[in-house]
């Protein structure tokens, strides 16, 4: 549910204008050979806000996302992240810088411990320059305060009984919840989560989806791309909908729920929606019949 | 068969200067394969920059010993950054190719004959390292037990080599132990992860390229210096396998791992080589299935056996974690 009332100013259509714009994205074009993968002409992300984008598979959402988060370059375009211009940015400088994503396919650094993997987490590091590595006394109190941080953030996320185990002895969902709260090591402004609940079991879902509303009482912006229609609507203050590379739509939960063009973009765009009982009942004796008459034919092949 | 003969001169190739030389380049690639996740084929460039920064130093250029030192490492790092910036960035299977062939172009140009007034071509250099004997503490005279003998110059050979596995196993323990050994790690888990954790993933490859490197190239002087001599056919490709072997054997990604390793490479191969001369040449081994000139061959018949066995019974390594080993499979 919505906690701001900022949505209600708003009026729902792709590219419309936020109060407090966080990132603000301009004509960023992305091709892949023939195929426009990427093509958003503008859209804005409201600060302290949790912003769904969804869209059918190769939609490019996550095209979209490598792009912010300076994991792929785009062929045209501009975006300001905090008034600051991101294009060009490297990845690692994006995340210094306060932004910060998670992968569809979870990157838990499995042979490095639970802990290890939060302490990597830590932006400002002494200890990272090799001439300071090799003097322990330079960076060891630095450690010390990284470590308690990360063992807070274990202890809020119940992994704090695993921080000595290797990451790649965790469940799927465990690895999800340790690259969260991994990525907050890195106190970003905003988390970018590409599906954070695929593969995730129902009962995990649910403290997952606490930890992402956690975000945004701390004062972090979310975006995060899904597929559950049920996670978005229960979380996300916006919805930002994608289609063959564009947007298509944007608003709330509720609005894109009953947005034609959102209802086109999943199921095709001559989808024969049933509008009547009737209709639904004949549409379904259609399709009996056809099966029957599959079954039939293949009967009739059988010696 | 004597036994004695045979573990003397085992223990004598463990802790000779071989071991310790292989040990160095096994450091280094360690540092690369083990802890940064970079394939690296061609640590004996390294090996071979450092052998013939030295030599030609000396032998071609009339400055001192010590000169040859900082050119060395010199080279050793152009050659790391002449490797990595164009591979770096791409996947890593690019950095294998690029690493092998550039080995082989190090030991085709010092062996080429145009290059004969400054390398030797393939006759080499020799004789230029008197000043480190020169300063040698070590009263002449021959030191050891039983067959275990070393002669003073070996001795100082010796001392040094493993003096400076020590240092630098030390240097790497420390490193290892510090955010900066946890961010190569996490390079080589994923670097994507890494790069999204805001570490600058190609610096950090760059750097471990260039030290692993110069840990080889210190690999390479202590081995010129041992033989006296250096010779391009001496660091070939499989010498670069033989510091895989070597670090497999020992463990990956232990500090300790190539140290040992090496020690027990070099120990078994002169175990396999002395008992089968020694089977030979008793009889036991009738000469219709192998005479003593087959030796050399077969001993490493049966140290590439020992290595299967050790992967079947023992994939991490002897000081390795099995539950590491285990990780790999996802």
């Amino acid at each position: 549910m919505p906690t701001d009332t900022w949505v209600d100013g708003v009026t729902p259509e792709p590219g419309v204008a936020k109060p407090d714009p966080i990132l603000v994205v301009d004509g960023v074009t992305r091709r892949f050979g023939g195929l426009k993968a990427v093509d958003v002409e503008h859209v804005e992300f409201q600060r302290g806000a949790i912003t769904a984008l969804i869209g059918p598979n190769g939609a490019g959402k996550t095209t979209f996302f490598n792009l912010l988060t300076g994991f792929d370059r785009p062929d045209a375009g501009t975006w300001t992240f905090d008034g600051r211009r991101m294009a060009g940015m490297a990845a690692h400088k994006v995340a210094r810088i306060g932004m910060v994503r998670t992968f569809q396919l979870t990157k838990a650094l499995s042979r490095l411990t639970v802990m290890e993997n939060m302490k990597l987490g830590a932006t400002k590091q002494k200890g990272e320059s090799f001439a300071r590595a090799l003097l322990p006394p330079l960076w060891r109190k630095q450690e010390r305060g990284i470590e308690d941080r990360a063992a807070d953030l274990l202890a809020r996320f119940k992994l704090d009984n695993k921080r000595d185990d290797f990451a790649g002895t965790l469940s799927g969902g465990q690895r999800k919840l340790l690259e969260m709260a991994r990525a907050l090591m890195v106190q970003p402004d905003i988390v970018m989560l590409d599906e954070p609940m695929a593969g995730v079991n129902p009962a995990l879902t649910q403290s997952l989806l606490g930890h992402v509303k956690d975000l945004r009482t701390q004062g972090m912006s979310v975006l995060f791309v899904e597929h559950d229609m049920d996670v978005v609507r229960d979380i996300s203050d916006w919805v930002v909908v994608m289609a063959e590379g564009k947007i298509i739509s944007e608003g709330t939960p509720d609005h894109i729920g009953q947005d034609r063009k959102v209802i086109d973009a999943y199921l095709g765009a001559s989808h024969d929606a049933p509008t009547t009982p009737e209709e639904e009942q004949r549409q379904l004796a259609e399709a009996e019949a056809a099966l029957d008459a599959e079954t039939a034919e293949r009967e009739q092949l059988q010696p | 068969m004597n036994w004695e003969f045979i573990l003397g001169r085992s223990l004598s190739s463990a802790i000779g200067s071989d071991a310790a030389v292989f040990a160095l380049a096994a450091i280094g690639l360690n540092l690369h394969f083990g802890y940064t996740g970079l394939l690296n084929f061609g640590q004996v460039a390294f090996m071979a920059l450092g052998a013939y920064g030295l030599s030609v130093t000396v032998a071609t250029l009339g400055l001192s010993l010590w000169w040859g030192i900082p050119i060395g490492l010199a080279l050793s790092v152009t050659l790391a950054l002449l490797l990595g910036l164009p591979t770096l960035r791409l996947r890593a299977d690019y950095l294998a190719i690029v690493t092998i062939a550039a080995s082989e172009i190090v030991r085709f140009v010092a062996r080429s004959v145009s290059m004969r007034g400054v390398t030797g071509g393939s006759f080499g250099l020799s004789g230029f390292a008197d000043e480190f004997y020169a300063v040698n503490p070590i009263p002449g005279g021959s030191y050891g037990f039983g067959v275990v003998q070393f002669s003073a110059r070996a001795l100082w050979v010796i001392a040094v080599a493993w003096g400076l596995v020590a240092i630098i196993s030390l240097m790497v323990y420390v490193l290892m132990h510090s955010p900066w050994g946890r961010v190569l790690r996490s390079i080589r888990e994923d670097e994507d992860a890494a790069r999204s954790l805001g570490k600058n993933v190609y610096s950090y490859k760059m750097q471990s390229l260039v030290l692993g490197g110069l840990f080889g190239t210190i690999g390479g002087f202590m081995y010129a210096i041992s033989q006296q001599s250096v010779q391009p056919d001496t660091y070939s490709t499989p010498v670069t396998f033989y510091c895989y072997a070597i670090i497999i054997l020992g463990g990956t990604a232990r500090v300790l791992g190539p140290v040992l390793g090496s020690m027990i490479f070099w120990g078994l191969l002169s175990f396999t080589d002395t008992a089968l001369r020694q089977a030979v040449g008793a009889g036991y081994i009738p000469t219709a299935i192998m005479d003593g000139t087959q030796v050399g061959q077969s001993r490493f018949v049966l140290l590439g056996l020992g290595l299967m066995l050790l992967m079947i019974f023992r994939p991490q390594g002897i000081l390795g974690d099995r539950r590491e080993i285990a990780l790999d499979a996802h």
